[in-house]
């Protein structure tokens, strides 16, 4: 159901766990679904013996996309305006992650949330903010 | 992403969101979609990044026939050279920021087209990973009807060395 403006306050949280024990096959899945073959992503042995990570590592369009449904879960379908992120830490398999969206204003029918996404250690992995088409 | 035309179907958008692991059934079941406000199956908010799969010069896909970076025989199959950035963490490169606004609900059966323009490019001394050089791309996805869907701005990042983990928060 989509948020009510009247419902809701600045400093609102809203929390969800995104993936708990990221797999390695996931990571694979979105590689194959977006089109991202990238090897760092999903070839250990390029990764390690040639790139110098400590193991392949998650797109970290897989962390956003993974936080969108925090996003849309909490505003409703179809109710983001905007939505934009940086990545501050890199997502490993094995990671959990846990996702927050803060109310930051509600105005005019949209509200805007501050987003934050981090890991089991409490590192933020991504760091960013959407806006939403709210109801009365 | 530089996708002449981006057929956004049902399937793909099924198979993109189980890969969020996102199965709302107004991105995986068409009937019930129906019921939702959306009215239809719609794509997911970071959807049209996939886009990537009908860019013929997507540098991050093996094509048939060319050497691919990655491993096979050996560790790696090709030296790389270089390009990427901008919009989806190129070769060599990593993907920094990712921005998007919404101008309608991207849905099932829409055709894309996608035009991107560079943006800016800035250097930056990074603590983990030694000198970043950053580089913009905007990326403008309109319908069949011509409307403005989505509006992408990707933000890559080349660095030095590789990024070194911080593991405490």
């Amino acid at each position: 159901m989509p948020l009510k403006a009247s419902q809701l306050k600045v400093g609102d949280v809203h929390t969800a766990r995104l993936v708990d024990d990221l797999t390695r096959t996931q990571i694979v899945q979105y590689a194959g679904a977006s089109g991202d073959y990238n090897p760092l992503h999903t070839d250990e042995i390029f990764t390690t013996k040639v790139a110098g990570y400590p193991s392949v590592f998650a797109h970290g369009m897989l962390t956003m996309g993974m936080t969108g449904k925090m996003l849309t879960d909490y505003v409703g379908d179809a109710r983001l305006t905007k939505y934009g992120v940086r990545f501050t830490s890199q997502v490993f398999p094995g990671d959990t992650l846990d996702a927050t969206a803060t109310v930051k204003s509600v105005e005019n029918g949209v509200a805007e949330f501050d987003v934050k996404t981090v890991n089991q250690n409490g590192v933020e992995v991504l760091s960013g903010y959407a806006a939403a088409r709210v109801d009365p | 992403m530089a996708a002449k035309t981006f057929p956004v179907e049902a399937s793909h958008i099924l198979m993109f969101a189980r890969s969020v692991g996102d199965e709302n059934v107004v991105y995986t079941d068409a009937e019930a979609a129906k019921a939702t406000e959306a009215g239809g199956i719609i794509a997911p908010p970071t959807f049209v990044q996939a886009s990537a799969q009908f860019d013929p010069n997507y540098g991050l896909r093996p094509k048939i026939g060319q050497p691919w970076f990655g491993s096979g025989k050996n560790p790696t199959g090709a030296v790389r050279s270089g390009g990427g950035g901008g919009g989806g963490g190129g070769g060599g490169g990593l993907h920094a920021e990712q921005h998007y606004e919404y101008h309608q609900p991207l849905r099932a059966g829409d055709v894309l087209t996608a035009t991107t323009t560079p943006g800016k490019t800035w250097e930056k001394e990074g603590r983990r990973s030694g000198k970043l050089v950053f580089s913009e791309s905007v990326t403008e996805y309109r319908n069949q009807k011509g409307e403005l869907v989505v509006t992408a701005r990707g933000v890559g990042v080349r660095t030095e060395r590789p990024v070194e983990q911080k593991t405490e928060a």
